[in-house]
């Protein structure tokens, strides 16, 4: 570990960043598509109209709930857990990148780079705010 | 309901593929064809559209990450705008009357199509800029760059990295309210803005579209537009749409696919803001 700290520099950075966003994004494929295909199995006539806005219930909405029920193998449950896992890729890409400038010493990106993190963060929570 | 996902799953697999051969992205063919198309609520088409946006661009930037042609410092700065415009366009989109949204939509697809039917430029040599004063801020941010070209390394100079971090405010606002990754805007403000060589903007801005994606998927998912029946379909179609797209990218001749797509995008856009007006949306 200390010896990857010491030569660590922007080549390594990215390298790790991009293997990062290539298994996020590839395992919340996989787990979308098994939980697509669950759905399928145990809802195979089930007509949905989407023609008028209904909010998603609360256990397709919460992130506690939708884990809950994705280890229950519902379905539908189990697709949100993919699309979170996708949603948390470039969020987890951030936070990587934090700790990257911070390997590298670079004060100035630490900052801006806790900036967005800090942004991202108050959106993710944005169901305890008022929009 | 197997063929309803099927066959969006297919238009979706279409959708992925032309956005990534034409650059415009998958986001900018999604909402009008689920709304006009399918008839869908236009929330549920923006919510889908921003998800499967942050497979592709994802996807996109792992591959430029490996060819180091993206400027992570310019991006990470200018993230802090677009996450910024992404939760405005965010609160608009939750507030604002559906058929207006589908106004706005229209007319902003109008305009990428429009500007893509201009021939871009696709040189590998950098305008000489006119040495500058170099400036406290730029120093600071440290935000010059170096890529590698057929002809061995360039190094270029970032020029108005604040009017640059001013366009990409609004590429969050309208990346937020309307579902698309706003690429072609991000690409604007970078290239012809900040004076960053086109294939380091275009590359970059696919870096940063998945973080200003993310800030507003997080509220639309705890608002509950994002449907997993629909997203499931349209996400894996535009994802193998797009990288199959990429791959063909690297040989094809694009241009008269360019100009078709423009077209299509044209009719789109009138047909959005048509309906629009008459209240259909």
């Amino acid at each position: 570990m200390l010896k990857i700290l010491k030569t660590w520099d922007d080549e390594k950075m990215r390298g790790l960043m991009g293997s990062l966003l290539r298994i996020g994004v590839l395992s919340a494929a996989s787990i979308t598509i098994i939980g697509g295909v669950l759905f399928f199995i145990q809802h195979p006539k089930e007509i949905i109209d989407y023609s008028v806005f209904k909010s998603e219930p609360a256990r397709l909405r919460e992130v506690n709930l939708i884990i809950k029920e994705a280890f229950e193998l519902r379905g539908r449950p189990i697709i949100q857990l993919g699309l979170l896992l996708l949603i948390a890729t470039p969020v987890a890409r951030v936070i990587f990148s934090l700790f990257g400038f911070l390997f590298e010493k670079d004060w100035v990106y630490v900052i801006i780079t806790s900036i967005v993190l800090v942004i991202l963060i108050i959106s993710l929570s944005s169901n305890y705010l008022v929009i | 309901m197997v063929v309803l996902l099927s066959i969006l799953f297919a238009g979706a697999l279409f959708a992925g593929f032309l956005g990534s051969l034409t650059g415009l992205g998958g986001g900018v063919i999604i909402v009008p064809l689920l709304t006009l198309g399918f008839g869908i609520d236009i929330r549920y088409a923006i919510g889908t559209s921003l998800i499967s946006v942050i497979a592709t661009s994802s996807g996109a930037a792992s591959a430029y990450l490996k060819e180091g042609l993206l400027n992570i410092r310019a991006g990470m700065f200018l993230e802090i705008a677009t996450t910024l415009g992404a939760i405005a366009g965010t609160a608009i989109a939750i507030f604002a009357p559906t058929h207006v949204i589908a106004i706005i939509f229209g007319f902003v697809i109008l305009y990428s199509s429009i500007v893509s039917f201009k021939k871009r430029k696709l040189d590998e040599n950098v305008e000489i800029v006119p040495e500058r004063k170099i400036r406290k801020i730029d120093e600071l941010l440290k935000a010059n760059g170096t890529y590698i070209t057929a002809s061995g390394k360039k190094t270029y100079k970032l020029q108005h990295l604040g009017g640059g971090f001013i366009v990409m405010i609004f590429a969050g606002i309208l990346s937020g309210l309307l579902g698309i990754g706003s690429g072609a805007l991000k690409v604007i403000a970078m290239d012809s803005v900040m004076k960053m060589p086109f294939k380091v903007s275009t590359s970059t801005s696919n870096f940063m579209i998945g973080v200003t994606a993310a800030a507003s998927a997080g509220i639309y998912m705890n608002r509950g537009y994002i449907d997993p029946v629909l997203s499931f379909p349209v996400m894996i179609g535009v994802l193998i749409g797009s990288l199959v797209g990429a791959k063909i990218l690297l040989k094809a001749k694009t241009k008269s696919i360019r100009i078709v797509f423009a077209l299509v995008i044209f009719v789109l856009a009138l047909e959005m803001i048509y309906n629009g007006i008459v209240k259909n949306i």
